[in-house]
């Protein structure tokens, strides 16, 4: 288990307060000044060093995608817009961090933007947190207050303003283009790329646009050295992540471990292991809905990184774990997710707004026994056309969940849907019009 | 996409009052010059809440006027938004997430609760009019799960008795207390914390 002093969160439980005195005694704002006056290169070049990845799911680096910023300011101004769009189904890191460790998301905000060059900082807050988002008002009211943003920004030089923005209950402006649509006061639809938003992003301007766990961790990782964060978990996977332990476990929660722990740990120390034992264990989602589920057989062994993951062709994507136990119905599970997706679809691209109302309601229907036997294949066909044929990875995020179904419990459709739609004997039924082409004499 | 209908009885005429102007006006600052149109949520969420919870299409035409947008520009962001409520809702608007991870630790059952204290259909007024339910997509609290929102507040780890004892107070006109209903502390596990010890018993 991760040592306690090695935990970026200390408040993830709100044992201290959140406010700003509080969070000076833990650490946050004490010395941002000497952080900055190091420069930029040393900024980005130490965040290389920690190896960190995007905390939002696609896990791409971050020192790398802050060096696309342009070097020097042109004539357009840089953003930096933080993505707290948080809405995949088995994810609730980014709550707590709003509501109990809003300080280390401000003062990241003040590091990234010098970083790359950024005087304003849209913090985008999906519209149902408007209770944990006024706590992040509360503390950016109090780091105005104090001259920790603003004009010269705690001393550094450097003036940021930060503003919040709410969505309103749409699961695709957590995808980046979407939210910078949806900041310019537009419908929520994913633009194509390229142009990468670190060129052509809000209002047509560079924008950087960060997970908030990935830029709560920043004044840490500045602080302790990118070689301590790169210390934690293993090669390319490195440092600490919040997982959110949910389903049918006894204690569902959310804990800062170290990358590469072991599934089974999580599941079994911190959650207080699976309702009805660890045998019961059916199925667990390993990185939100969107990503493929994960058998118990293979659970004994699985380490949680972005690596590992992939190698089991499913992704650590958010680390919402959602553990679902034999007293569950797995079709009817992913059936529910596919209706997540139907619902949440923006309907720009084709594929994927009636892709996926197809693939729910075929689900529903396998959960039920109505559905043929031919249909379990055809499934299988519509998520491949709707995978890769749209703007945006919603396409991916609707299609492996129910191929990850396919994939492992495929056995488990075709022994309930039976039905066999091709007429094999004479009926008495005059409009089966298929009568016709059976054999006679058979 | 969801399928949202404006009501059918709409109001002739719709203007901020003075504290929504201010409001509006403070929202609008946040933006660079010229790109008002950015606004446009926040100011639909002004309208909302000044008008008893759900948007007029008189609105949307004052926000067009307002930020110098189409006025089709802001109808497309009202409907494409699943929070903005383009007809009336409850005084108490209940929405229970059933979602998968909410699914599995029985949400059915909080449905169960609305259908028999408020009404049998999503999106029905209750007898007195003051509150109504629906389902939604995950609310982002799935540790939590299962739980409601109720106007802006969480309500989590809840049972259909805890639910219906909820629904009871809002039916009273009484507004319950938000957040576990289990009586856990945020988000750590519950009599199994394992973590940050030194600081739990601090």
């Amino acid at each position: 288990m991760l040592k306690d002093q090695d935990r970026i969160f200390q408040n993830l439980y709100n044992d201290l307060g959140s406010d700003i005195i509080s969070s000076q005694k833990r650490g946050d704002w004490v010395n941002t000044k000497d952080l900055t006056d190091k420069g930029r290169d040393w900024i980005i070049n130490e965040i290389k060093d920690s190896q960190l990845r995007g905390r939002g799911g696609a896990g791409f680096p971050t020192g790398l995608k802050w060096s696309f910023a342009p070097k020097e300011v042109g004539s357009r101004p840089h953003y930096l817009v933080i993505n707290g769009d948080e809405s995949e189904p088995g994810t609730c890191k980014d709550r707590d961090i709003l509501r109990f460790e809003p300080h280390k998301l401000i003062e990241g905000c003040l590091l990234a933007s010098y970083a790359v060059q950024a005087h304003i900082c849209y913090i985008y807050i999906r519209g149902e947190y408007f209770i944990d988002g006024q706590k992040l008002q509360a503390a950016i009211d109090e780091a105005y207050k104090k001259n920790l943003i603003g004009k010269n920004a705690a001393g550094t030089g450097w003036d940021l303003d930060i503003y919040i923005h709410y969505g309103a209950g749409a699961y695709i402006c957590g995808e980046e283009t979407a939210l910078l649509e949806s900041i310019e006061g537009k419908k929520g639809q994913p633009r194509l790329k390229p142009p990468f938003p670190a060129l052509i992003g809000l209002y047509g301007c560079p924008t950087i646009i960060n997970n908030v766990e990935t830029i709560a961790v920043v004044p840490t990782i500045l602080r302790r050295g990118g070689k301590w964060f790169a210390s934690l978990g293993r090669e390319k996977n490195t440092g600490t992540k919040i997982f959110c332990i949910s389903g049918n476990v006894n204690n569902p929660c959310n804990v800062e471990e170290e990358m590469n722990i072991s599934l089974k740990e999580l599941i079994e120390v911190h959650a207080g292991g699976v309702i009805g034992g660890w045998d019961n264990l059916q199925a667990v989602i390993p990185g939100g809905s969107s990503m493929p589920l994960i058998p118990k057989e293979k659970c004994e062994t699985l380490t949680m990184d972005f690596d590992s993951l992939m190698a089991e062709k499913s992704g650590l994507g958010t680390a919402g774990i959602v553990v679902i136990n034999k007293d569950q119905d797995i079709i009817k599970c992913m059936a529910r997710i596919a209706r997540f997706y139907k619902h949440e679809s923006c309907g720009q691209c084709t594929p994927c707004r009636e892709g996926s109302g197809w693939m729910w309601r075929m689900l529903e229907r396998m959960a039920k026994g109505e559905a043929s036997k031919d249909e379990v294949d055809m499934l299988g066909e519509v998520t491949k056309q709707i995978e890769g044929h749209t703007i945006c990875a919603f396409g991916e995020g609707s299609s492996w969940p129910v191929q990850g179904l396919l994939r492992h419990f495929k056995d488990e459709i075709k022994k309930r849907n039976k039905f066999d739609p091709i007429v094999k004997e004479n009926k008495n039924i005059p409009y089966l019009v298929d009568q016709h082409l059976l054999d006679k004499n058979a | 996409m969801s399928l949202k209908r404006p009501a059918k009885d709409q109001p002739e005429n719709f203007e901020f009052n003075s504290s929504s102007l201010e409001a509006a006006k403070a929202m609008v600052a946040k933006y660079p010059e010229g790109k008002q149109q950015s606004a446009v949520m926040a100011l639909l969420y002004i309208a909302q809440k000044q008008n008893n919870n759900w948007i007029p299409l008189a609105a949307m035409k004052h926000i067009a006027k307002f930020l110098d947008m189409p006025y089709i520009k802001v109808y497309e962001v009202a409907t494409f938004y699943s929070m903005f409520n383009l007809s009336p809702v409850g005084k108490f608007f209940v929405q229970v997430c059933t979602t998968t991870p909410c699914m599995i630790r029985g949400a059915n059952k909080l449905v169960e609760a609305c259908k028999e204290k408020i009404a049998e259909n999503e999106s029905e007024l209750s007898s007195d009019k003051s509150c109504s339910w629906m389902e939604v997509e995950c609310l982002g609290a799935c540790v939590n799960a299962p739980m409601m929102q109720i106007n802006d507040d969480y309500f989590e780890d809840l049972d259909k008795e805890k639910t219906l004892k909820i629904l009871d107070q809002i039916l009273k006109g009484e507004t319950p207390k938000p957040g576990s209903y289990r009586g856990r502390v945020n988000n750590e596990p519950e009599n199994n914390r394992k973590t940050l010890m030194e600081l739990k018993n601090a």
